[in-house]
């Protein structure tokens, strides 16, 4: 009997105060954001702050600037650095010249009866593991692989492991992000402006250069914000098919499982965060989060 | 992530200050932490975690016929949870997070080891085995501090160069092929991805650059250590690929991606075995290697059952297992007498502790010169690490 007065009691309290009862709700995802999220950014930046002891690999926790020095300064964090972002914006770009028509034709041309299964059709590739995607990627460009066999009968042979296989790994697994923010760009697009401009006399290349892009331009860097923050953080594909480059996922890797410097790693980390603040608030400034 | 929180917890608990424990000051350039031995062996604790290289603890899973833990756990109830690693330096992290009783340590992580308190000193008292372990593997610079043994030797064996006999013609006999000829391979070459690997560039100019005055190739100061880099710039064009997961090594010969490298007897057999075209050798400029001791956690959950493993590992039986099917020198005399090959022994020099001093053994560099300068200071392994990202670029 007890027990249910109490219950009672803090239901009707609960009822009275809505102030309480948003607070409970949610005090438990903040808590998560708070200290999941926001606390494990802070300690990536003491991380950096400290040292660590060359040959125990123990972390000394004296504070120094050091290790965000050496980012800086050092020309191999320079090199790797320059070489992720180049890659990052080269995939962005294959996968937006890629995902433009292919989107296009799935929200314009293609009947609602189909547009579904066009949809079902670039998400499957989800489905699959990512790493038999990059194993397939690396026994594709392989001695005697997919593209050494095509390319036989023109004399060519495949490059290797190395930038191009990463290029193309990433291109492909990050396509799908690229291909349904623009879709979803285009679905929103009036089929009347297409036919307006046509009936005032433009022809195709126009209506799609001053009609159809400007207005699904927020989509594309929507899009280009998932490839470009995926390359930027990932190191699996490069490992796999990258041969000897590395990238700054890689060196965060070697410093943290190889090296035993958890300082470094965090300093290097701290760079692709930097990158992302920058991309985002130019990306909120094309108006793309609303796209999201 | 969740460990880099946990760092920055318990830094702020203990209000950002560093812990010492009493040290004892040692020749080696570090001090080791005092900590207490094991004394007195009780009944096992029906489990051990086995931190190993590849192929130093196989319970059957990847070739049923190679199999002797599943014995070990049969014999002491142990059940046996095993980790393997791929450098010396994921060992030495991998231990760091306290989850493992034993591992297998080369002479570049041994001594890290010992100086972060990692590991305690071993009484040998409480291995029998430890009695046939060959005497020239016993109280040696990488596995004991001040006459203290910190383990008990397990096996030694050199750094070989595998190539694929269907496209390196003729057969290489020197390191050159894989340094300063790497272009007539390129985009074929392979090498192991770790600082420590250095050490093989600088073995090379030992032999091939007597000038730059390099004798232990351990033992690098600025200038020695900045040659050893520029040839392993030089070389690098030339790499397919950095190797240091020993299966994609074994992967990368098969397809014919990699035709010339670095490798490991054990890799030798697993890509032999898959019917790849390869052969090993020993180069005429020698090789760096391996002497490893198995090592115990110093706050391990199950130190009876490690002692266990200890002693069952350096068994002859399970000692001549592990080094048929590695490739390498047993630490156990009586070890030679069961090997199925029984030249075996006489193949790898087992008791020749004249071709064992030819082998330059992994060792962690340090400061203070190894091959006993003293007029200057020798790169430290921070530097190494630092000049192999440099390489890799």
């Amino acid at each position: 009997m007890r027990t249910v007065s109490a219950r009672s009691r803090l239901s009707s309290w609960l009822t009275r105060t809505p102030r309480a009862r948003l607070a409970l709700l949610l005090s438990a995802p903040l808590l998560w954001l708070g200290l999941a999220y926001i606390g494990a950014l802070a300690a990536l930046l003491i991380t950096a702050l400290w040292s660590t002891n060359a040959f125990t690999g123990q972390i000394e926790r004296v504070w120094t600037l050091d290790n965000i020095r050496i980012v800086l300064t050092d020309p191999v964090y320079r090199a790797v650095t320059f070489r992720t972002i180049g890659v990052a914006v080269l995939v962005t770009l294959i996968d937006a010249a890629l995902a433009l028509p292919v989107a296009f034709f799935m929200a314009k041309v293609a009947s609602p009866r189909w547009r579904p299964l066009l949809v079902a059709a670039i998400l499957l590739p989800l489905w699959a593991s990512y790493l038999v995607k990059a194993y397939a990627w690396r026994s594709m460009f392989g001695g005697g692989g997919l593209i050494d066999w095509l390319g036989a009968p023109f004399g060519i042979t495949s490059p290797g492991y190395g930038l191009t296989a990463t290029v193309c790994t990433l291109a492909y697994l990050w396509f799908p992000y690229m291909v349904l923010p623009i879709f979803a760009g285009l679905d929103r697009l009036p089929g009347s402006l297409l036919e307006a401009a046509g009936d005032l006399g433009a022809r195709p290349g126009r209506i799609l250069r001053t009609v159809v892009l400007p207005m699904v331009f927020p989509a594309v860097v929507a899009g280009s914000i998932f490839t470009f923050s995926l390359t930027l953080g990932d190191y699996v594909a490069v490992e796999i098919v990258g041969g000897t480059k590395q990238f700054l996922g890689n060196l965060v890797y070697d410093n943290i499982g190889a090296a035993s410097n958890q300082p470094l790693a965090a300093a290097v980390g701290l760079v692709p965060v930097v990158v992302m603040i920058v991309y985002l608030s130019l990306s909120r400034r094309a108006g793309a989060l609303e796209h999201l | 992530m969740r460990k880099i929180l946990a760092i920055a917890v318990v830094a702020m608990l203990t209000a950002c200050g560093t812990t010492s424990e009493s040290p004892t000051e040692n020749s080696q350039g570090f001090t080791a932490p005092k900590l207490p031995m094991h004394d007195k062996l009780g009944p096992g604790e029906g489990a051990v975690s086995i931190l190993a290289w590849p192929g130093y603890a196989e319970d059957g899973s990847n070739d049923p016929k190679t199999d002797w833990v599943t014995p070990f756990e049969k014999q002491t109830g142990c059940q046996a949870t095993i980790k393997t690693f791929g450098t010396s330096d994921e060992a030495v992290t991998l231990m760091k997070t306290g989850d493992y009783d034993v591992i297998s340590a080369s002479g570049d992580a041994s001594l890290r080891l010992i100086a972060a308190g990692d590991v305690a000193p071993v009484n040998t008292g409480l291995v029998p085995n430890y009695g046939d372990v060959t005497a020239f593997l016993k109280d040696r610079p990488w596995n004991s501090v001040g006459g203290q043994m910190y383990g008990v030797p397990h096996g030694w064996g050199a750094n070989l160069l595998m190539y694929r006999t269907d496209v390196v013609k003729p057969a290489p006999t020197s390191w050159a092929a894989v340094f300063t000829d790497a272009g007539k391979y390129q985009g074929k070459v392979t090498a192991y991805d770790s600082p420590i690997y250095i050490a093989d560039a600088a073995l090379f100019l030992m032999k091939t650059k007597p000038d730059l005055g390099i004798k232990n190739p351990y033992a690098l100061d600025e200038k020695q250590l900045g040659a050893a880099v520029d040839l392993l710039k030089t070389q690098k064009p030339n790499v397919s690929e950095y190797w240091s997961d020993y299966l994609k090594e074994v992967q990368s010969f098969k397809s014919g991606n990699s035709v010339i490298g670095t490798t490991w007897q054990v890799i030798v057999n697993t890509a032999k075995a898959e019917k790849a075209p390869v052969e090993a050798i020993l180069p005429e400029e020698g090789a760096t290697g391996w002497s490893d001791t198995w090592m115990v956690a110093a706050k391990g959950k199950h130190p009876n059952c490690a002692y266990q493993w200890l002693n069952w590992i350096v068994s002859p039986q399970a000692n001549a297992q592990v080094a048929e099917y590695f490739g390498e020198a047993p630490a156990n005399q009586k070890a030679c007498a069961l090997t199925a090959d029984k030249s075996f022994c006489e193949t790898y020099h087992a008791g020749d502790a004249s071709y064992a001093e030819k082998i330059w053994y992994w060792s962690t560099p340090v400061p203070q010169c190894l091959d006993g300068r003293t007029d200057v200071r020798c790169t430290d392994y921070a530097a190494w690490t630092r000049a192999w990202t440099e390489i890799k670029g």
